[in-house]
């Protein structure tokens, strides 16, 4: 997976998802406007699999749900970020979308570095040069809905 | 050890004595808060579920205002979907056009948040409601669905900190100023997912809808909710509102907070945060250059109430907009719209050359009625300034008072309230 790297801090979801799209909610027409007013490019250059690497405070902002849909609809895998705005990271959760909080990693990986997670272990490997970084592991309740695919199967299942 | 209200709140909607910060508790909610943008997805998760009941259709209350009047076809499906959806699951407190408002002006004006009641919203400038003394916090849609359909949510209990505001508001400077500051002093990140406690004299002395303006802008510093203890204002405030009771809690002498943060605001000037965050705030004396403004908007969630309208008002008495300027007032519900007439005020704003429009959230987001171009800069009432906040990436938005806001309309560049316009 590849790592395309802001070393910003408070990416918020208006660059995420400007508000002008908001008239949609489907993830394949959201994803076409990713990180558009951060990055005009990102949409073109992602592919599926690859991962977003930010500074602190990443999703700040609204509780547009749409910011988590536009990125996995762009074929993100997962956000890995120095630290989360809540609603944003509480959205991830729910929908069983790879959120992992790793204090510093914005400052150490370069962009467009190929990497490895290993989320059982909290483990992050960066492939250009072999460093490795450790996370705390997911608690188990958003583990668990990881595993399940979200919020709404969870309750279903319950 | 003694419990902040946060605590007290969560404890007893989770059917606990006590819980502290960090616990992971499933609270009951006592109402939960849906608009236009959030709860169509919601919708169609809880039918892909095959989830065809709410949990109870009573404390449900549905609001469209980010893109009302409609403004295109697709959010024109966006809220006859809900429209449909409410009809059938049998939801009947749906503010419809001519009976709308922004939902965090609407839902307390119309008497549904109450002290002690944890209540949800899925918006992020749901943690207004704590002005009131409830536990109120902004969820996304997957949340919403679950909450629609269980009545209860998962919570992480926050840590507390209390913010004890004293001193003297110098004449000119207003509850927008003081949560400015707070934002300036901790950062926008600086009460990540924690509770915003404000007390003291100078919260003691503003009125419920000034301390809505500080709590609406708990989630600007990150914070997971802002709450400030009911008194006898919020008596006085509910009491031709709301039916049923309630209790008031407050939070105990022994309370452990994470941080106490003390602000003596007597020296607090009129503040105006910058492009592009909401902590970007300098003081209005410390602006030497002359930053002139294409628009000017009064209105949302956090500042349309009446107040701000017969603040804002005061500054256009005989006066005019700026050339080159445009000036957008919109009051933030249909009631502060009427009372604004009956007041006078809306002849006031048009005799300057101020429009003023029906209540929506539009401009505020950069969806709907007063998107900015790019190059333009806009001085606002709202609460965020982030890029592209108002319209085009590149232009900027910068925060202040109504206050501020109109003398700056009637001036054309941004400018101290404290001192005569239009000269």
């Amino acid at each position: 997976m590849r790592a395309h790297v802001y070393k910003r801090n408070h990416i918020n979801t208006d660059e995420i998802i400007p508000a002008r799209y908001l008239n949609m909610d489907k993830e394949a027409e959201l994803a076409k406007f990713a990180m558009e007013d951060l990055d005009k490019e990102f949409v073109s250059k992602v592919e599926a699999g690859d991962v977003i690497i930010a500074g602190e405070n990443f999703g700040c902002g609204s509780s547009r749900e749409h910011a988590v849909w536009a990125l996995r609809g762009a074929g993100v895998k997962a956000v890995i970020a120095d630290s989360f705005a809540r609603i944003f990271y509480r959205n991830c959760i729910n929908n069983g979308f790879l959120a992992i909080e790793c204090q510093g990693v914005s400052e150490c990986i370069e962009n467009g570095s190929e990497i490895e997670i290993n989320v059982k272990d909290g483990k992050i490997k960066d492939l250009s040069n072999g460093k490795e970084y450790t996370f705390s592991a997911l608690p188990d309740f958003a583990q668990e809905m990881l595993d399940v695919g979200g919020l709404l199967n969870l309750i279903t299942k319950k | 050890m003694g419990q902040t209200i946060t605590e007290k709140i969560l404890a007893r909607h989770a059917g606990k004595d006590s819980v502290k910060p960090g616990d992971l508790v499933n609270a009951k909610l006592d109402l939960i808060m849906c608009h236009d943008v959030t709860t169509t997805p919601a919708i169609d998760m809880l039918k892909a579920h095959g989830i065809t009941k709410v949990f109870d259709p009573e404390k449900i209350v549905i609001m469209p205002d980010h893109f009302v009047p409609n403004k295109d076809i697709k959010s024109a499906e966006m809220i006859r979907k809900i429209r449909l959806w409410a009809d059938e699951v049998g939801i009947e407190t749906f503010y419809e056009l001519g009976n709308h408002g922004v939902c965090h002006a609407l839902l307390p004006e119309q008497g549904h948040v109450k002290p002690g009641m944890t209540l949800v919203g899925a918006d992020s400038h749901t943690c207004t409601h704590g002005a009131l003394g409830a536990f109120s916090t902004g969820i996304g849609s997957t949340d919403l669905a679950a909450a629609l359909a269980t009545g209860e949510l998962w919570f992480k209990v926050p840590p507390t900190i209390l913010f004890n505001v004293t001193g003297t508001l110098k004449d000119g400077v207003y509850a927008k100023d003081i949560i400015l500051e707070i934002i300036r002093r901790i950062g926008v990140d600086g009460a990540r997912y924690k509770a915003m406690e404000f007390k003291g004299n100078v919260i003691d002395a503003l009125s419920i809808e000034a301390r809505m303006t500080i709590t609406n802008m708990a989630i600007e510093a990150g914070g997971k909710s802002g709450i400030i203890a009911a008194d006898t204002k919020t008596l006085a405030y509910l009491k031709d509102r709301t039916e049923g009771e309630y209790e008031i809690l407050q939070s105990d002498d022994d309370a452990e907070y994470e941080q106490i943060i003390d602000i003596d605001v007597s020296d607090l000037e009129p503040m105006v945060a910058f492009p592009h965050l909401p902590d970007n705030g300098k003081a209005v004396s410390e602006i030497k250059e002359k930053i002139k403004i294409d628009q000017a908007y009064i209105g949302s969630c956090t500042n349309g109430r009446i107040e701000d309208l017969r603040v804002a008002a005061e500054y256009f008495k005989g006066h005019k907009v700026a050339k080159g300027t445009r000036c957008i007032v919109i009051p933030a519900t249909t009631d502060i719209w009427k009372q604004a007439n009956k007041e006078g005020l809306l002849d006031i704003f048009m005799e300057a050359g101020a429009t003023v429009s029906s209540p929506t959230c539009g401009a505020c987001l950069g969806g709907h009625m007063g998107i900015i171009a790019g190059g333009e800069k806009c001085i606002s009432t709202t609460n965020r300034n982030f890029v592209g906040r108002m319209g085009s990436p590149d232009s900027e938005v910068y925060l202040a008072s109504p206050a501020t806001v109109a003398a700056s309309a009637v001036n054309g560049y941004i400018s101290d309230p404290r001192k005569a316009v239009g000269e």
